[in-house]
C-alpha cells in the first residue's frame, strides 16, 4: 500500500477499490451492513451510493485541509467530517428517497462508524492532494457498492427468483436466502468461494513455475 | 462485572420508589389487559348494566396514535355490576398504553383512563427484547467487524462484552440527558448524528482515564480493548435508537444494558465455538472468517426462535 505518487492515473485508484482491495470481500470491513440489508440488489444499491458520496465528500474535505489539521487531533476530525456528510446525505435521502430510506433503516445513519471511511482518510486522503483523494473515495465506494451489489444479486436471485423487482426465473429457488440471517451464510459462502479461487490460481501458478 | 451489578441495583431500587403507574380516576378501581384482545376494567361502585353493556360507548385507542380507534366487538359487565370485560376484534398490541374513553357511564358524565401494562415489566421487556429477542449482533446485524474480530478467545470476547456493556450504559445516559435536554430544546435533533458520536467518543475517552486512575488491574485486562469501541456501529446505534423511540431515561438505560449484555452473550457463544473450530478439521478454503460467518448464521438462526417471545 504506498501512496507515494502522486501522478497516478485515475483507473489505477479506481481499480485498486474494485478488485485488489476491495472493502467487503478483500479487506473484510464494513459487514454490517452487507449481511443485513443486502435482500435486494435495490438495498445494496442505495446504500452503496450513500457510502460512496460519503466517502468522496470526506476524502475531498479532508484532503482540501489536510495543513490546517493538526496530527493530534485528526481522528476526532475525520470522525466529525464523516458524521457532517453523513447527516447531509441521511437529511437527503430522508427527503427525496422516503421509501428507500424507510426500508435502509438505521444503517444509513450507521455509516458515520463504518471502519473503511475512516481507513482511507488516515491512509490516503490526509497525505494526498484532492484529485487523487477524489478518485480513491469513487473506487473505495464503488468496491462498496459492487460487494452489495454482488451479494444483493445472489440473495435476491435464490431468495425470489427476482432481479431489481422483476421476476427472472419465475420460481422461487431457496426462499431461505431472503432471510435476514441468510446474509451470514451468502458473506461466508462468497469468502469462501474466493479463498478457493485465490488457491486454484495460486496452484496452476505453482504448476507452471 | 462488580460496576454492573451496582448499576443494576441501583436501578432496582430506584423502581421500588417509582409512585404507582398511571393512576386512573377514583371511579376505576383497576384496568388491566386480559387475554390477548380483551381489557378488564373494575369499577368501585355497580354501574348501571344497559348502559355500560353497549358496546357502542366505549372509544379506545392507543396513546399516541389517537386517530386509529381500535373496534369494541362486545362489553360484558359481570353479575355484581362492578366488572367488565371488553372484547376487541383484534390482538392488542400490550406493549402500549391504550386510553379507554366511556360516554355517559355515570350520571352522563364522559371517563377517560389508560391503561398500561406495569412499568416494571414494560423496562424488563426492553430488557429481554435487546437481550435476545433483538439480539445486536444476531438480528440487527450491528458491530460485527469487533463480534468477529474479537471472538476468538473466551477470555478476550467476555472482557471486551463488559468494557461494551460499560461504554455503552454510560454513553446512551450521556446521550439521552444531551438530547432531551439541549438538542430537543433547540430544535437541534438533526445534530443528533454529530452529538451522539461525539459523545461516545468522550465516553470512551472518559472510561479511559478513569480506569487507569481508579483500577489500574482491570485496566491492563481492559483497557486494549477500549480502542476499538470507538468507531463501532454497535454503541452509535444506541443514542440512534434511544431518539427515534422517545424513550425516556430509564428505557434508554434497559435498552442500554440489554443491548450490552446481548453482545456479551454472542460474543461468548461464538468465542466457545470458534475455540473448539480449531480443533476441528475444516477445509482450508473455510478456514478462518468463512467458517466463522457460517457458524454465525446459525446461530442468527436459532434466535429466531426468540421473536414473539413475550413475558409480561
Amino acid at each position: 500500500m504506498t501512496t507515494s505518487s502522486n501522478t497516478k492515473p485515475p483507473w489505477e485508484l479506481l481499480s485498486r477499490g474494485i478488485l485488489s482491495e476491495n472493502p467487503i470481500f478483500r479487506l473484510a470491513l464494513s459487514m454490517c451492513p452487507a449481511v443485513g440489508i443486502s435482500t435486494t440488489v435495490m438495498n445494496g444499491l442505495m446504500l452503496g451510493v450513500a457510502v460512496l458520496l460519503v466517502q468522496v465528500f470526506s476524502s475531498v474535505t479532508i484532503s482540501l485541509f489536510k495543513n490546517q489539521i493538526h496530527p493530534r487531533i485528526r481522528i476526532p476530525t475525520y470522525t466529525l467530517t464523516i458524521a457532517t456528510w453523513v447527516t447531509v446525505i441521511d437529511l437527503v435521502m430522508a427527503a427525496y428517497l422516503p421509501g428507500a430510506y424507510a426500508k435502509m433503516g438505521i444503517f444509513i445513519k450507521l455509516i458515520v462508524a463504518f471502519a473503511i471511511i475512516t481507513m482511507r482518510l488516515e491512509m490516503f486522503a490526509c497525505k494526498e492532494n484532492a484529485t487523487d483523494s477524489f478518485w480513491d473515495g469513487v473506487g473505495m465506494g464503488l468496491g462498496f457498492m459492487v460487494g452489495m451489489v454482488v451479494i444483493g444479486f445472489v440473495r435476491e436471485l435464490l431468495g425470489s427468483g427476482a432481479i431489481l423487482g422483476y421476476d427472472v426465473l419465475g420460481f422461487k429457488p431457496l426462499l431461505f436466502f431472503i432471510l435476514p440471517s441468510a446474509g451470514f451464510f451468502v458473506v461466508g459462502l462468497m469468502m469462501a468461494f474466493f479463498n478457493w479461487v485465490e488457491l486454484v490460481y495460486k496452484r496452476r501458478k505453482g504448476i507452471q513455475l | 462485572m462488580k460496576i454492573l451489578k451496582i448499576l443494576l441495583s441501583a436501578v432496582l431500587l430506584a423502581l421500588l420508589f417509582l409512585p404507582a403507574w398511571l393512576q386512573a380516576t377514583e371511579f376505576i378501581e383497576s384496568a388491566a389487559f386480559s387475554g390477548k384482545n380483551g381489557i378488564a376494567v373494575a369499577f368501585a361502585v355497580p354501574v348501571d348494566k344497559a348502559a355500560a353493556a353497549e358496546a357502542s360507548r366505549y372509544t379506545v385507542f392507543e396513546e399516541n396514535d389517537p386517530d386509529i380507534k381500535l373496534s369494541v366487538t362486545s362489553a360484558a359487565l359481570g353479575s355484581d355490576g362492578r366488572s367488565l370485560q371488553l372484547l376487541f376484534a383484534e390482538p392488542l398490541n400490550s406493549t402500549k398504553t391504550h386510553v379507554v374513553r366511556v360516554q355517559g357511564l355515570e350520571g352522563g358524565v364522559d371517563l377517560n383512563f389508560k391503561v398500561a401494562k406495569p412499568y416494571f415489566g414494560h423496562l424488563f421487556s426492553i430488557l429481554v427484547a435487546a437481550l435476545v429477542i433483538n439480539n445486536f449482533v444476531f438480528t440487527k446485524y450491528l458491530g460485527l467487524c469487533v463480534f468477529f474480530g474479537t471472538s476468538k478467545r473466551k477470555k478476550t470476547a467476555k472482557g471486551m462484552g463488559v468494557v461494551f456493556t460499560i461504554v455503552m450504559v454510560a454513553s446512551a445516559s450521556m446521550s439521552w440527558l444531551f438530547y432531551r435536554f439541549t438538542l430537543i430544546p433547540f430544535h437541534l435533533d438533526f445534530l443528533q448524528i454529530v452529538v451522539f458520536i461525539g459523545l461516545v467518543s468522550l465516553t470512551v475517552q472518559a472510561v479511559d482515564t478513569i480506569l487507569r486512575k481508579v483500577n489500574p488491574v482491570l485496566f491492563n485486562s481492559f483497557g486494549v480493548y477500549l480502542v476499538l469501541v470507538i468507531a463501532n456501529c454497535v454503541i452509535i446505534a444506541v443514542p440512534l435508537i434511544m431518539s427515534s423511540l422517545n424513550y425516556n431515561f430509564l428505557e434508554t438505560f434497559m435498552l442500554a444494558l440489554g443491548a450490552g449484555g446481548g453482545f456479551l452473550l454472542a460474543l461468548y457463544l461464538m468465542s466457545s465455538v470458534r475455540e473448539r473450530l480449531e480443533l476441528a478439521k475444516i477445509p482450508p478454503t473455510f478456514k478462518g472468517l468463512p467458517i466463522a460467518f457460517i457458524v454465525a448464521g446459525q446461530f442468527a438462526l436459532a434466535f429466531l426462535g426468540f421473536s414473539g417471545l413475550q413475558l409480561f
